[in-house]
């Protein structure tokens, strides 16, 4: 009986070794069969799957694999970092083949040997992204000049406001005159006052505000390891305090269901600050009455927006595609960046199709100048509103520690702000916390 | 003569088989428990951590990491923190199981459906935590369910902000712990009782004892065993409360920290890898967890063995 016994075991245990040992390692020069693609949401694979696998542009037997993690918390970056201390290890088919990064990280990569250089080893070259505007190049550039990944959008972003709200406080919808109204800073006071007195909020929350003033910083957050505030994130958290204590905000924290519920059809709030990709990712969902219902007027309160520069310009995230070190299907990486951020007739499609401001100037000269009329914003042409403002966009003030930093500062200041704790209690709370993210920063 | 050599033979056999049996739970426990536990304490002499795609350390550090946690942090804030919201759950939950259990095994009240009771006080416990405190965290939120139906029926004027203010968010995160944890603590404590010999009871109440003092004269010196039980796993569970308030208040904490646990502080070191101040805290938390059970421990089993003696 023994004997029987151990003999199964064994057998078993052999059978499961020798299929193991029969496998041979497959030879990688042929492009791979499977593209591992990592990313925080599905704005870029709503993208991919329109502009890129519906056009047949995927080559047959290889599949994409998407692994998507949120952004908060870090989880993103720290599986990302995880998998890519580990690729020289891995498999031909778990290795990553390419990964999403934002603005507020993109410098983490940049300087890195994680990325691979788009035009020597992807092979784009410089007429494709001659039309891609300067900034979104100018970040993604290494010390030593190679660029490491390139993008389909460019941020600009405004203050987009509720007609109908803008009629009763202001009197009009037209965004010229809107503009006027709200061309400075002391003038947007003004205007949320009146708006306090007709009932509604200027803002939904706290942090709506803060990529104004964040943008438009003269000195980045970290020099030297050490933290530096500049004096624009001072003045948002004044602003803020203000802004609650006189009731002008509706004190919802940002990406909440109550600051999407402001939009609604019921909401009070006057307006949002963002770029395009805020327009059409987040806040065209949330106002929609019946989410499966038809994207036009009636339904919710879209078709009730409009757009205008506000009293600020600046520009808010941004994402770009980065190779990864490792890659096997280096062919198929250069022909989605080159569709997706490169051809001007792709570029010209997704601005149309989504109100996404594209990263090709030619495209988006044609958009401004044509008949192109977003219906979430009630028709109105905002393409022709950015042209100028990507133009000039600057983001030289940038760190590798910026999303870590934006995370920690908005918690801390939301307890300031909802008077549970004094200024010097929520910057000691800020220090801390961001101590506990990255230990190597000093005060 | 034989015979007793065969007697002898098979014994050793059977006690040698023992030891097999018992083997993985020491294997296991070896693998998962102290080994881990050893290096936890060596990296505690460490500063290792990691910021983005760059490691620092592992470098040799002594005490600088301990010194850091006592001093430069606020780590009495958060022990306080987890001490309040424990109390704030163990004490109701604890009066209440004694209440219940009594009653449940009560001879002369005889209460109908008891085991329909047991086993609806007891589901609470077989919710996964998280799920219990998503389901808090929408329920409670301003413009949530509470404060909807509050502000319809015309009981408040203005939401209130259960999430934003120190003490609802205390009050709700004992909720929880009370809610999860009162069937368990019925059912045991049912089960000390019903050992208790009948026939006391029976003699107490014929020479008149209150239900009072038969409670407090002969039910809970009996129970004391199991009370300290309840109370060491109580206050272990209690230091180590950490999925509830994480949840609940999103990993920080709010308001202004003061609902930051122990370990919840714990978890915001691993974020950047930082074993070696993680490391110190976990020995500081291991050492306050061992004083305290000891100190409970000791200063109620003097009691039991007074009382032990007396008996005799």
């Amino acid at each position: 009986m023994k004997k029987t016994f151990l003999f199964i075991c064994t057998a078993i245990v052999a059978a499961a070794v020798l299929p193991g040992c029969s496998k041979k390692a497959a030879p990688s020069k042929a492009e791979g069969k499977v593209l591992n693609i990592y990313c925080w949401n599905e704005e870029f694979q709503s993208r991919f799957k329109t502009y890129f696998e519906d056009k047949g542009l995927v080559p047959s037997g290889v599949t994409v694999k998407w692994i998507i993690n949120p952004n908060q918390n870090n989880v993103y970056q720290n599986k990302l970092d995880e998998t890519l201390l580990k690729q020289k290890d891995a498999a031909d088919d778990d290795k990553i083949d390419l990964f999403l990064v934002e603005a507020d990280y993109a410098l983490k990569y940049v300087d890195t040997p994680y990325t691979l250089d788009v035009k020597k080893d992807i092979g784009l070259t410089d007429t494709d992204l001659a039309q891609q505007y300067k900034y979104t190049k100018d970040i993604m550039t290494d010390s030593k000049g190679v660029l490491k990944g390139v993008s389909w959008q460019a941020c600009p972003g405004g203050f987009i406001y509720r007609r109908s709200i803008a009629k009763a406080v202001l009197g009009t919808d037209d965004p010229a005159k809107v503009q006027d109204a709200l061309g400075s800073w002391d003038q947007f006071d003004a205007v949320a006052a009146q708006a306090k007195a007709k009932g509604y909020f200027m803002l939904s929350g706290f942090d709506d505000a803060f990529r104004v003033f964040s943008d438009n910083v003269t000195s980045p957050f970290v020099v030297d390891s050490k933290i530096n505030i500049d004096p624009s994130i001072k003045r948002w958290i004044s602003q803020t305090k203000l802004y609650t204590e006189k009731g002008y905000n509706n004190k919802a924290n940002l990406w909440s269901t109550e600051s999407f519920k402001g939009a609604a059809k019921g909401g009070k709030v006057f307006g949002y600050f963002g770029p395009a990709w805020f327009i059409d990712f987040c806040l065209a969902p949330a106002t929609l009455e019946k989410a499966d219902g038809p994207k036009q007027i009636g339904n919710g309160s879209y078709g009730d927006w409009a757009f205008c520069k506000g009293p600020q310009g600046f520009s808010w995230g941004g994402t770009w595609i980065c190779a990864a070190a490792g890659t096997d299907n280096v062919k198929l990486v250069h022909d989605i960046m080159y569709t997706l951020t490169c051809d001007k007739n792709t570029m010209a499609a997704i601005a149309q199709g989504s109100g996404d401001f594209t990263n090709n100037e030619e495209a988006m000269k044609e958009v401004a100048a044509g008949s192109y009329q977003n219906p979430f914003l009630g028709g109105q042409n905002h393409i022709s509103l950015f042209l100028e403002s990507a133009k000039s966009i600057n983001k030289s003030n940038m760190s590798p520690y910026d999303q870590g930093i934006t995370e920690k500062l908005q918690a801390a200041f939301a307890d300031y702000f909802n008077g549970s704790t004094d200024e010097a209690t929520a910057w000691n709370n800020f220090y801390t916390s961001v101590h506990e993210l990255y230990p190597n920063l000093t005060k | 003569m034989k015979i007793k050599l065969q007697k002898k033979h098979s014994s050793i056999e059977y006690n040698r088989w023992g030891y097999f049996f018992i083997a993985p739970f020491f294997i296991i426990y070896l693998v998962f428990s102290l080994i881990p536990l050893f290096s936890t304490i060596a990296n505690s002499f460490f500063e290792t951590y990691r910021v983005g795609l760059m490691q620092i350390g592992p470098k040799f550090v002594f005490f600088k990491n301990y010194t850091e946690v006592l001093t430069n942090s606020e780590l009495p804030k958060y022990a306080e923190n987890t001490l309040i919201m424990w109390l704030l759950g163990f004490i109701p939950q604890i009066l209440i199981s004694l209440l219940l259990s009594i009653w449940f095994t009560d001879t002369e009240l005889r209460l109908r459906c008891r085991s329909f009771f047991k086993t609806v006080i007891y589901m609470p416990n077989l919710i996964m935590a998280s799920a219990f405190a998503m389901l808090f965290f929408v329920l409670f939120s301003d413009s949530g369910p509470v404060n909807n139906i509050a502000l319809m029926t015309g009981k408040i004027a203005e939401p209130i902000r259960f999430l934003f203010r120190t003490d609802t968010v205390r009050l709700l995160v004992a909720a929880m712990n009370f809610l999860m944890w009162y069937g368990n603590t019925t059912l045991l404590l049912m089960s000390g009782i019903m050992g208790i010999d009948q026939s006391i009871f029976e003699a107490a109440r014929i020479d008149g004892a209150s239900p009072l003092q038969i409670f407090i004269r002969i039910t809970l010196p009996q129970l004391l065993p199991i009370l300290v039980y309840v109370m060491i796993t109580s206050l272990i569970g209690g230091i180590q409360m950490f999925d509830v308030p994480q949840i609940l208040t999103n990993g920080t904490g709010q308001p202004n920290r003061t609902t930051m646990t122990l370990i919840m502080y714990l978890n915001n070191h691993l974020f950047s890898r930082n074993y070696g101040l993680g490391g110190a805290v976990s020995v500081l938390i291991f050492i306050l967890t061992a004083a305290l059970s000891g100190i409970v421990y000791s200063s109620t089993l003097k009691e039991s063995k007074k009382s032990d003696g007396g008996k005799k």
